[in-house]
């Protein structure tokens, strides 16, 4: 099954990646589990300079912004 | 591939500019012809005033942002720290300023980007110079200045804005706070993190230049408007030289004050200088709004709350106190010679 991750302290830009993320591995159609990480040690174990980051399957996939629809389906596929 | 783009990109352009150009002269029309309010009043004033600097100030951001878009897409946070990372400190704290210009900052990534920087050799001061100049010296500030006050006061922002950031950074450097900035911090771990420096073509660039109007043109610019219509009002109703004797020359307490008064207030520029103008307009001085604008936007308590995660206490006080004298001196600066 699929982890998903977001990270993000909380602000609009972390819950936006968080529905868009929801939305793109619901289409996706496998099972998955997402995650939101908002503890500030946790996020910097993944080594990122800005929030919000996607994490999938452990690997940090993006970075400081919100990605469409289509590229959070190709990051998370 | 070029030549598509530069094609295009010349065409919007005279497009843009015919459109801006037009814009007073369409104001004045739509306010006394189509309207037809009558010229002088208080109501006509603040009409023209609102319809004339809605579209102009919108105008010039999107322009705006969408430019520093693309220069953005050169420099990401990682290239930044690169390009920091073991600098030594004079020259570190001018390089980290000015790239503050073009990195983009959102305050929820200060923390991130804090431990990120110091944790990767960046020093402690040259980080603070990077995290005064990034939300303070940032496109929309500039826009926004040059499309109400022209180039001067746009100029003088950036530079009076960067000195500071230099300034403070440098400072706080020399003192040696190492140990002020909380344990944890230094504990975590530096190291790639997987993520591959992406190559990224024009496209992409031009992609990332129109993601950053949506996002940030979309989210300001009802603030952008409603700051323009309480400058509206301002500038219509409100007796020239009526700030002269709060916000004035002679009124030196001004200065400190607005600075102090400044401090709990968080806006984005955008809202904010709008309202800037119109005290100007009313007799306030430069200096005294000057240091009121950056004491808004740049000292923001939201903004020590976050940052009170990685910098114990008395670093915390240092760094707004340093950053505070410095806005602080600009404004009598500019009081006395402007």
């Amino acid at each position: 099954m699929k982890k998903l991750q977001i990270l993000g302290t909380g602000c609009a830009k972390c819950q936006k990646l968080a529905a868009v993320a929801d939305e793109a591995a619901k289409a996706l159609g496998a099972p998955y589990e997402l995650q939101k990480v908002t503890d500030l040690k946790q996020i910097m174990s993944f080594k990122i300079l800005s929030t919000p980051a996607l994490v999938v399957d452990g690997h940090v996939k993006l970075s400081g912004r919100v990605p469409t629809f289509d590229e959070a389906k190709q990051l998370i596929r | 591939m070029v030549i598509k783009y530069g094609i295009i990109g010349c065409a919007l352009a005279a497009l843009w500019w015919a459109g801006y150009a037009q814009l007073g002269s369409v104001a004045h029309w739509l306010t006394y012809r189509a309207v037809g309010l009558v010229e002088g009043t208080h109501l006509a004033g603040a009409v023209e005033f609102f319809i004339f600097e809605v579209p102009k100030v919108l105008m010039l951001l999107v322009l705006v942002v969408f430019g520093v878009g693309i220069v953005r897409s050169y420099f990401t946070p990682d290239r930044t720290r690169a390009i920091l990372a073991g600098k030594s400190e004079s020259v570190g704290n001018v390089l980290a300023a000015l790239l503050g210009i073009v990195t983009p900052f959102c305050s929820c990534s200060a923390v991130p980007l804090f431990i990120g920087f110091v944790t990767t050799g960046v020093p402690l001061g040259v980080t603070l110079s990077f995290l005064i100049s990034a939300p303070m010296v940032n496109e929309i500030a500039l826009v926004l200045l040059f499309g109400l006050f022209g180039w001067k006061v746009a100029g003088l922002y950036m530079g009076t804005g960067l000195v500071i950031a230099i300034f403070a950074g440098w400072v706080i450097g020399r003192l040696k706070l190492e140990r002020q900035v909380e344990d944890w911090v230094y504990v975590t771990k530096p190291g790639a993190n997987g993520l591959e420096d992406e190559r990224i073509d024009f496209a992409a660039r031009v992609a990332a230049g129109r993601e950053a109007v949506r996002d940030i043109v979309g989210r300001v610019w009802l603030y952008v408007v409603l700051g323009i219509a309480v400058g509206a009002g301002i500038h219509g109703y409100v007796p020239t030289n009526a700030m002269a004797a709060i916000m004035g020359r002679d009124a030196w307490w001004s200065v400190p004050l607005a600075v102090l008064i400044g401090v709990p207030m968080y806006s984005n520029a955008a809202g904010i200088i709008p309202i800037v103008q119109a005290l100007l307009g009313k007799g306030a001085a430069l200096g005294t709004v000057l240091a009121f604008m950056m004491s808004v936007i740049g000292l923001s308590l939201p903004e020590a709350i976050i940052l009170r995660k990685v910098l114990k206490l008395p670093l915390i006080f240092i760094f707004f106190g340093v950053v505070a004298v410095g806005i602080v001196v600009v404004g009598f600066l500019f009081n006395a010679i402007m």
